[in-house]
């Protein structure tokens, strides 16, 4: 086999937008036009094929362009951007679905695509004639299907229900029966869009451990989400695509915190230079940062992590100083008020640099987003010197690997983990 | 396709009209969505599979009444509900698969956009699937022949032939109208009365001959372009025996139906790899 698997070269694809309508202003121009319409249509309907265009028509919107590079079998591959970066249609042009307007790309061996999982289900059949259905849609023989029958049955967890027509099924149960199906294809190539972050944390887990051991065995795989963590977890290689155009490709640690830095520009972390740091003529504000330790600026729900504040003391005066901050959700739910006065200990700073750090321990917040929306500097326990309002934003990431944040939410404001102990006791014991 | 295999994806055009060694592989797709489309089809009815027989008996009884009692027109020597019911069944197959062939693509978008596989097969699963209710409203003219007391003929065994050219024929219009369709949804629109259209054009109330009769042989022969003129000829012919194999109906609608299936196939091949694109 060919060492490489995937290769991409120069691809780049247009697709046609709308142009604008014409309107009327008279009626005697609607009627006229409306008797044309149908040869205008049929001229717009027509140059639906975008292979026939010349390159700088302004009705031309190209998703992609002069897009390059090479995967290697077993190599894994992701790819990110936000809404419309042109994600999906290289997966779309690697899967042959959709076919390049410039460029060429090269596949070798077979393709898997599972750019939804369940392409093609059938309500009104039965979970076995799904599995059929859905395994040679994807590429499979009944032959394998015939084989691998068990082992996707075993992998979705519903054989009790698999003489059951699908429309019967839960929503969970269908994804995972579809799943099963493309889980257990035997391919060189995967190509996976966003489909790992369906069903709930448990099954996300099972499917990511698929997807890592088919790698192992050789498969390349080349995975489009918006979540980072499962391509952190399983892609070596990452692009980052914006505009229809790769911004950076390279080890995916490093490109995911690019990424992220670009998108939460300002957000987890501020920083000021001295003459333009906000304040008071006490206090200057000169850094405020979520710090999570890690390079990588996701942080999980059980991960512990701190609020960092670098300040600047602009009074000779040396004093005690205490820091509060309100703490809230996207809800505009008050968490918590941090406060360090709290410590019962007395901080006192003298002119120049201090730095306050509050460490926030693991598994205290529930999932979400948050935002310090209030900050306080105090001389003593009332006397305020600044104050700050909206500082930092971050996000807690669901702690289960996998997880949108949305399947498999625990309910409520926290999600602490709590001393519990469970045990049978003698009767004595138990009415003591 | 073995793992060794290499797949181009380029902007270009496909070379080959007809991938044969992609449609055998495929094959089990195909098995399947024609599993699925006969499966589903009568799900939740009533009457289920007997739908198959029903349309077209009450299609005879209609024609019987209208055009064999009121209109009069001549059958050939041939009983009237058996003369037109030898052509329904043939017509009813035609006009199916071409419903299905033109719904076909845009019912499937979805499969389009999100996976790989031979667009053709979509086109050749109504020509399959719609031979279920062809064979089952068969079993009805054998009955039909018992109570007539038509004894079938060596002709019959001409039968396969007249059924391939009638898939062939199906299937290659069932091409021009699937990929127009997704392009052009107008087909949507125009399907029913160009089946009405393609009806009364075919002989299924009236005999060719007497196209014959009135035209000339010049006009009679043109008329054997449309290959459904043909087909239900010759299944009258070899079938119910009143008169002799239509042969050279035949053989003009072999050639014209070998043509549009070439153009067809052509046709879908040219636009198939847009057809994600405007789905």
């Amino acid at each position: 086999m060919p060492e490489v698997a995937v290769r991409v070269d120069n691809v780049s694809k247009a697709y046609l937008i709308g142009l604008q309508e014409v309107s009327h202003e008279t009626l005697g121009g609607a009627i006229f036009s409306w008797i044309k319409s149908p040869s205008r249509n049929y001229n717009i309907l027509k140059r639906l094929n975008t292979f026939k265009h010349n390159e700088d028509s302004t009705d031309l919107f190209w998703a992609l362009k002069n897009i390059s590079f090479e995967l290697k079998h077993g190599d894994t591959l992701g790819i990110i951007g936000k809404n419309g970066a042109g994600k999906s249609t290289i997966l779309k042009i690697l899967s042959r679905i959709t076919n390049p307007t410039k460029g060429h790309a090269e596949v070798f061996g077979r393709v898997a695509s599972l750019l939804e999982v369940g392409t093609g289900f059938n309500s009104e059949l039965t979970g076995r004639e799904n599995v059929y259905l859905n395994g040679t849609i994807l590429g499979m023989k009944k032959r394998e299907i015939d084989k691998k029958f068990d082992a996707i049955i075993d992998f979705s967890g519903i054989e009790k229900f698999i003489d059951t027509q699908v429309k019967k099924y839960s929503s969970g149960m269908r994804i995972r029966l579809a799943f099963a199906v493309a889980a257990n294809i035997e391919t060189d190539v995967m190509i996976i869009d966003e489909v790992l972050s369906i069903g709930d944390a448990e099954f996300q887990k099972k499917s990511l451990a698929k997807m890592t051991q088919k790698a192992k065995e050789g498969t390349a795989v080349i995975l489009v989400t918006h979540n980072m963590l499962p391509i952190q977890n399983l892609c070596r290689q990452t692009i980052f695509l914006e505009k229809g155009e790769i911004v950076e490709f390279g080890n995916s640690s490093d490109v995911i915190s690019h990424y992220l830095g670009q998108l939460n520009q300002d957000k987890t972390r501020q920083i000021w230079d001295f003459d333009h740091a906000p304040g008071s003529k006490f206090i200057k504000l000169i850094k405020a940062e979520v710090n999570s330790g890690g390079s990588v600026q996701v942080i999980r729900a059980g991960d512990s992590f701190s609020f960092d504040f670098v300040f600047y003391n602009l009074t000779n005066e040396e004093f005690e100083v205490n820091i509060m901050y309100h703490l809230i959700d996207e809800y505009d739910n008050l968490i918590f008020v941090g406060s360090s006065t709290m410590t019962n200990y007395k901080y006192k700073i003298s002119k120049g640099y201090f730095r306050a750090r509050c460490s926030i321990p693991a598994d205290l917040l529930n999932e979400g987003k948050f935002v310090v929306s209030k900050l306080f500097v105090l001389k003593g326990l009332d006397e305020v010197l600044y104050e700050h309002s909206n500082l930092l934003t971050f996000e807690l990431t669901s702690s289960a690997a996998y997880d949108h944040g949305h399947n498999g939410r625990i309910d409520g404001l926290l999600k602490p983990k709590l001393g519990w102990e469970v045990h049978s006791e003698k009767e004595e014991e138990a009415l003591a | 396709m073995n793992a060794e295999s290499r797949i181009l994806i380029t902007s270009e055009k496909r070379k080959k009209l007809f991938d044969l060694k992609e449609f055998l592989y495929y094959k089990d797709l195909l098995y399947f969505f024609v599993l699925r489309d006969i499966t589903v089809l009568y799900k939740q009815t009533i009457l289920g599979i007997m739908w198959a027989v029903v349309n077209p008996l009450f299609q005879m009884v209609v024609f019987s009444l209208i055009f064999g009692k009121l209109a009069s027109i001549s059958s050939d020597g041939i009983p009237y509900p058996i003369f037109s019911y030898s052509a329904i069944l043939p017509f009813n197959y035609f006009a199916q698969s071409l419903g299905g062939a033109s719904a076909s693509l845009i019912g499937s978008a979805n499969l389009l956009t999100k996976v790989y596989f031979p667009r053709i097969l979509i086109p050749f699963t109504p020509v399959l699937s719609k031979l279920v209710d062809f064979t089952i409203a068969f079993v009805i003219l054998i009955v039909m022949m018992f109570f007539y007391e038509i004894v079938p003929t060596w002709n019959t065994l001409f039968l396969p032939l007249l059924i391939i050219l009638m898939m062939l024929t199906s299937l290659g219009i069932g091409m021009w109208l699937s990929s127009l369709a997704i392009q052009y949804r107008d087909v949507k629109f125009a399907i029913n009365f160009i089946s009405t259209l393609l009806m009364y054009g075919a002989p299924v109330v009236f005999p060719a001959s007497l196209v014959l009769e009135k035209f000339g042989y010049t006009l009679y022969l043109l008329y054997g372009i449309y290959p459904m003129v043909g087909v239900i000829e010759g299944f009258r012919a070899s079938l119910l025996g009143f008169k002799p194999m239509p042969w050279d109906l035949i053989g003009i609608g072999i050639i014209s139906s070998i043509i549009i299936f070439l153009t067809g196939i052509n046709y879908f091949r040219r636009t198939e790899r847009i057809f994600a694109d405007v789905a």
